[in-house]
């Protein structure tokens, strides 16, 4: 009864707490949250089941596909270099597309441009296998997206939509995970949401995930109508969380509950 | 193919007890979901784990269907002499997977 007045309470007050940023001091990635057996399950590079897709990724890596004949290292070379970072920075702006792209848009709009390759299907294996073994080597470097004049309407809308309540439940982003985060939720703690890890392997999927995918979970969960998978709304969010996650540090691929 | 993980040691002592860690991609179905039509979605899991250490099965696991996906399966043998462990995984649909890893014991 408690949690349920504490969630009532926090519909109330939310019209007040518009400015109820997390202080940077006090901002917690969701590994914070974890059990320890669900760290050490994370820190274990032999123990973590993401890992799986790391490897097909990096076979993924250097395949040749596509009408160009062409692997992702013909032209990107060793991915420990060439791919340092580039996690960290996504959704970074794309001038022929005028907006920021996801690094799955990224990855795909490479495979249709340069490899002259089918785009790979979001939350296909194979996408998520070349997304983490991408990610992977921004493990350990701090999340650091562009925001200038370019992106700036961009990071606006992804903030208006964390904000906007909707659904039936008729909840915004920012009231559980801005106001009410370190609470719980149905027995699970409410986290930050910081998407330091993305992708993901979550115990609840058994499998590797997206950041959309998460998304779509959330807005599933609060009776909305969620986004199709690469909607511009859903990119936005992406770049605002990086935006609001900024200096933290990237653990991607990781565990969570 | 499905991806391996496997941790062995490289090197150990004679006679110490070493720590064995595998990790396999297999989607462990149930056989007791339905599908969103309402068609069973049959069995699909891994039946049997056997590791040999030069050819002498030192740890064995049958698997059934409440295991999740991804099966993390770690033990321990006594590292008795320079050698191969040999892990195999057998499943429903013909799965089979066979991986080596070397120790040397000093």
């Amino acid at each position: 009864m408690l949690r349920l007045a504490a969630a009532l309470g926090a519909l109330g007050l939310a019209v007040s707490a518009l400015a109820a940023e997390i202080p940077s001091a006090e901002r917690r990635s969701g590994y914070d949250f974890m059990s320890r057996e669900t760290r050490a399950m994370q820190d274990d590079d032999t123990a973590n089941p993401a890992m799986l897709w790391v490897l097909e990724g990096g076979a993924l890596w250097n395949r040749k596909t596509g009408a160009a004949g062409r692997a992702c290292a013909d032209c990107h070379g060793d991915a420990r270099a060439s791919m340092k970072g580039v996690a960290a920075r996504h959704p970074a702006f794309d001038a022929g597309r005028g907006r920021p792209v996801s690094l799955e848009q990224r990855i795909n709009a490479c495979r249709v441009e340069r490899q002259q390759a089918p785009a790979l299907a979001y939350e296909s294996r194979e996408l998520l296998a070349l997304t983490a073994f991408v990610a992977r080597q921004s493990r350990g470097l701090p999340i650091d997206v562009a925001v200038d004049a370019r992106t700036q309407p961009f990071l606006d809308a992804g903030r208006a939509l964390w904000e906007r309540r909707q659904g039936q439940l008729n909840l915004a982003c920012r009231q559980c995970h801005d106001e009410n985060w370190g609470h719980r939720l149905a027995g699970s703690v409410i986290p930050q949401a910081h998407p330091t890890g993305y992708p993901l392997y979550r115990l609840e999927w058994q499998a590797l995930g997206s950041l959309q995918r998460r998304f779509r979970n959330c807005l599933i969960g609060v009776r909305s109508e969620p986004y199709e998978y690469g909607d511009p709304a859903l990119v936005d969010l992406e770049l605002y969380l990086k935006w609001r996650a900024r200096g933290m540090l990237m653990d991607a691929p990781a565990v969570r509950p | 193919m499905a991806e391996t993980l496997i941790s062995v040691p490289p090197r150990a002592r004679r006679g110490e007890i070493v720590e064995i860690k595998t990790l396999i991609s297999h989607p462990m179905e149930t056989g007791y979901r339905r599908s969103q039509l309402g068609a069973r979605i049959p069995r699909d899991i891994i039946r049997l784990f056997v590791c040999t250490y030069n050819g002498a099965e030192v740890f064995r696991a049958a698997l059934h269907p409440a295991i999740a996906a991804n099966p993390f399966i770690t033990f321990s043998t006594v590292a008795t002499e320079t050698g191969t462990l040999t892990f195999h995984w057998t499943g429903d649909n013909g799965f089979s997977v066979k991986e080596t890893a070397e120790i040397r014991v000093e």
